[in-house]
């Protein structure tokens, strides 16, 4: 409900980051970086190792200083903010819970600096403990829970506070693959329930789709694109974000007009297609679960095939490179390794990027 | 073809590798402090020198003369002074060189830890040319105006109680810095971020993670200085004496060797006392949360 | 947040620092000081007492047998700590704890103890005064020291090492040789300058064990210093403390001397 809300929701930004750039040195880390971010949105910064997401959040969070750009929040500049009166809520990676406060007292701590009186306190705490189900872990120091408990504990105290923006560093990354995935599923609900607006900086492609409104898609400190999972999954405007977000083949191909239609070529098979390019070379991005095996289209020859449970991962050796296709499992398995097969595809699928090889 | 699981199963092998050093051990510390322990026991006379006859004669002196009991105080208020000294300096002084960026931290480490490698006798004497009567700080006192005459500085506990925290305090900053560096240093900013001032960071999260190394350093620096005899033998002298200046008098002048023995095993003692006793405190009291 | 220090801590800091230096700065600077008594030089610098020294034979002597212990005593305390350090972290056997504990124990022990009970033990058994004597209760003292570094290295290696060198068909004294050896080096290194400057500035016990005709620096600095204080035992000091700076920037160009007194300080780099 709050997906949909947020995701149409077009109206002013609740944070915004202007032109927001951080320099060591020589090395621009993040690069004028432009932002708005909506109330009660969910918002991923996706990118790979390196390409400035942690920095963008301290740099929110008050930690790092900016070289230029600017921070407002509800038109608040917070960059002339110190980080603690910033009233922002922040998981660290690390979880940085305090080793010698139990998890009540680690909850605590927010409000007892903020002199919320010691019943309301209680409560409080009482009640965020109860959110992130650890109801009956509040005696526990947290050198005694697990890695899950921990994190649970790190969202409970960031939350109590009822920040004005929840920032989330990687706080699954040191998590394991079952446990990431029952915590992507507790996050969601407990933003849901909250509706607190939250950034989560994140390496994991999946995990951006599964948990977001919108994702920005960062690369060497520039924004690639932002918009919603689907928009970006489906209509990556650059082939790093086409690549990033999942398995996708890219081809070199040709546009041409035929009785004012536009037409992608790939090798002598066409395909008619929607594109604003004009007639041309140009590459082309196909996600491998939009192939198919037909009777006829792109030949090929079958050079491995993976079984995956639900799927079947077959490369075909073509004349314009190494093919991915996924095909669903549906019982009959696809064609062995070395017969000949042939390649179809939609033209509607195409994705294209500028003019290129 | 050998591996590594065959060598592994000859049962005799670490006892083999741990040979050299059971034999250094045992020949060279437990049976000179056994012998020791048992010269303590031994009867003295100026005339016929260390005798056969085994006793508590020379611990019951210890305990019933005034003068030794002095000298114990003494020694105890010169080594809690240094621990507390060393507390108030070391401790701040680990954490800022820990905040230090990257040149400054590396040169002032050097300065704080490389006294380490000088002689205790070379450091001790500094102060003692220091606190001299015509040593810098008289000479300064009176350039100044504020004293008439030298004030007397050497051969006090005071001048001894600094000598010995200057010597002492590395081991404080060193253990200091053990704990602050397994610090995870995000837990400061999850302080901030939650609100929370500087100071407040500082006094309920910093200083708290503290406490195990300040306790640590504690206990070295409180061990060192109860029985360090370098610094008060150059700094107190003849006239002010402690329990290791004592020990050293009994045996090279007084020539009382089993008196000096059980004043040596009385310090021993002590020291380990207090130094398992603390241990086992803080090991309870921190248990609960770093297990 | 690192490197933030505010106003009051720089000033504290600054105060610290002088705290610190300037008891080493005075001995230098008497050192150098032209007049027979001890003062500041005020009158330009002399190195007369630098020439006293050289000229003293007693000071010359007691330097090269410190040297001497410390260097005989240092590898001997290298060859027993290795391979107890060996037995320790790779075996669990009876007595394991007991002989751990055992060997730290000098750094429990009051050095004035150890003294005490050496004086009269090695004259017992004929040691006394003799530079195996020595050599021996130095080990003692800084077994520890190396045993620690050593024992610290072998725990920082990845156990399946040894399995994967014996998986390529290498026998134990060649893996030992070949791949553990050269990975404790920097351990057995550091712990060797540890024990060496311990050895070479032992006073409190040496100073039991020591006699006219065998003494170290340290011990002969002492006895001189007990009788009198006069320049040239700021001479001797100073040439000390140059010494241990010479030392302590090799230290830190080899190792960093943080990584050798405090662990590894900047491991933490966590953004
Ligand atoms: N204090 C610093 N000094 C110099 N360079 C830095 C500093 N902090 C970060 N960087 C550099 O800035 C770049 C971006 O760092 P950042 O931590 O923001 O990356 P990230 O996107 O969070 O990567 P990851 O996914 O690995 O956490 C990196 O190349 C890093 O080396
Ligand atoms: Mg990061």
């Amino acid at each position: 409900m709050t997906r949909s809300n947020a995701a149409t929701n077009t109206g002013h930004a609740y944070l915004e980051l202007a032109s927001l750039t951080k320099r060591y040195g020589q090395i621009t880390v993040v690069d004028s970086l432009t932002l708005d971010v909506r109330k009660g949105e969910f918002l991923s910064l996706l990118g790979p190792s390196g390409c400035g997401k942690t920095t963008t959040l301290q740099m929110i969070g008050g930690f790092v200083e900016p070289t230029s750009g600017n921070i407002r929040l509800q038109d608040r500049d917070l960059v002339r903010t110190p980080p603690s009166k910033r009233g922002l809520g922040m998981v660290f990676q690390s979880y940085a819970l305090f080793p010698h406060m139990t998890a009540a007292q680690n909850v605590a701590y927010g409000l007892e600096v903020r002199r919320v009186g010691r019943a309301e306190c209680e409560e409080r705490v009482a009640r965020a403990l109860d959110l992130v189900g650890l109801a009956k872990f509040g005696d526990r120091y947290p050198r005694r829970m697990s890695g899950g408990q921990q994190q649970r504990v790190a969202l409970a105290r960031a939350l109590v506070i009822e920040p004005s923006i929840l920032l989330l560093d990687e706080p699954l990354s040191n998590l394991d693959a079952s446990l990431r995935e029952e915590m992507q599923v507790e996050l969601r609900r407990i933003q849901q329930v909250t509706g607190t607006t939250t950034i989560l900086v994140t390496h994991d492609q999946n995990e951006a789709m599964a948990l977001s409104d919108r994702i920005v898609v960062m690369r060497a400190g520039q924004v690639e694109q932002i918009g919603r999972p689907e928009q970006v999954y489906e209509h990556p405007q650059t082939d790093f974000v086409a690549q990033f977000l999942g398995k996708t083949n890219l081809v070199s191909a040709s546009v041409r007009t035929v009785n004012g239609v536009k037409e992608i070529v790939i090798g002598d098979q066409s395909f008619a297609c929607d594109t604003a390019l004009p007639e041309g070379p140009v590459r082309i991005a196909i996600r491998p679960e939009k192939m198919r095996l037909a009777s006829s289209g792109i030949p090929g020859i079958v050079k491995n095939r993976v079984f995956q449970g639900t799927l079947w991962l077959l490369e075909i050796t073509s004349e314009h490179g190494t093919i991915l296709v996924q095909q669903p499992n549906v019982g009959t398995p696809p064609p062995r390794i070395g017969s000949a097969c042939h390649l179809d595809l939609d033209g509607r699928d195409i994705h294209t990027f500028g003019t290129g090889v | 073809m050998s591996d590594t699981l065959d060598f592994r199963r000859i049962p005799w092998s670490p006892f083999l590798l741990a040979l050299p050093a059971v034999v250094v051990f045992f020949g060279f510390l437990l049976a000179p402090l056994l012998s020791t322990a048992i010269l303590s026991l031994q009867a003295f006379s100026l005339y016929t020198g260390i005798q056969n006859v085994y006793n508590l004669a020379n611990y019951i002196e210890i305990f019933s003369d005034n003068y030794f009991f002095e000298i114990f105080a003494r020694t105890a208020r010169i080594a809690v002074l240094t621990t507390v000294l060393a507390i108030v300096v070391g401790a701040p002084e680990a954490y800022i060189l820990m905040r230090m960026r990257a040149p400054w931290r590396g040169l002032f480490l050097l300065v704080a830890l490389g006294p380490l490698l000088i002689s205790v006798v070379s450091r001790t004497l500094g102060w003692a040319l220091l606190f001299g009567s015509n040593g810098l700080i008289n000479e300064t006192l009176m350039a100044l105006g504020l004293v008439e005459s030298p004030v007397a500085l050497m051969y006090t506990e005071f001048a001894v109680v600094i000598a010995l925290t200057h010597v002492l305090m590395p081991f404080m900053i060193i253990s200091v810095m053990v704990t602050l560096q397994r610090l995870n240093p995000q837990i400061e900013n999850a302080s901030l971020s939650l609100g929370a001032s500087g100071f407040t960071t500082l006094r309920r999260v910093v200083i708290p993670q503290m406490v195990p190394g300040i306790l640590a350093g504690s206990i070295i620096v409180f061990a060192m200085a109860a029985s360090a005899f370098a610094t008060p033998q150059i700094i107190g002298g003849r006239r002010l004496k402690v329990i290791a200046t004592l020990v050293y008098d009994e045996f090279l002048y007084s020539l009382n060797w089993p008196l000096g023995a059980a004043l040596a095993m009385l310090l021993f003692a002590a020291v380990i006392g207090v130094t398992v006793g603390c241990n086992a405190l803080a090991e309870r009291y921190f248990a609960r949360i770093y297990r | 947040m690192r490197g933030r220090n505010g106003f009051w801590a720089l000033a504290f800091h600054t105060l610290f620092v002088i705290f610190v230096l300037a008891p080493i700065a005075v001995v230098c600077l008497i050192a150098f000081t032209p007049e027979s008594y001890l003062a500041m030089p005020t009158n330009g610098f002399s190195l007369r007492w630098f020439e006293a020294l050289l000229d003293n034979r007693d000071f010359v002597t007691s330097f090269q047998t410190s040297l001497m212990l410390g260097l005989l005593s240092a590898s001997a305390a290298a060859l027993v700590a290795i391979p107890a350090s060996i037995a320790i972290v790779r075996y669990r056997f009876p007595g394991r704890l007991f002989l751990l504990t055992l060997c730290m124990s000098p750094l429990m022990i009051p050095s004035i103890v150890l003294g005490v009970a050496f004086l009269r033990y090695l004259s017992q058994i004929g040691l006394g005064s003799t530079m195996p004597g020595l050599i021996l209760s130095h080990v003692i003292i800084i077994l520890p020291f190396i045993l620690r570094t050593v024992m610290n290295s072998f725990g920082s290696l990845d156990p399946a090492l040894d399995n994967a060198a014996a998986s390529l068909g290498s026998s134990p004294w060649t893996t030992f040789r070949r791949v553990t050896f050269p990975l404790i080096v920097p351990g057995v290194v550091s712990g060797w300058i540890l024990a060496f400057i311990t050895s070479f500035d032992e006073v409190t016990m040496t100073i039991f064990i020591a006699s006219p005709g065998l003494t170290t620096l340290p011990v002969r600095l002492m006895l001189y210093i007990e009788d009198s204080i006069d320049p040239l035992v700021a001479a001797v000091s100073a040439v000390l403390i140059a010494l241990a700076v010479l030392t302590m920037l090799i230290i830190d160009r080899l190792f960093g001397l943080d990584k050798i007194l405090i662990g590894n300080i900047d491991s933490d780099k966590n953004s």
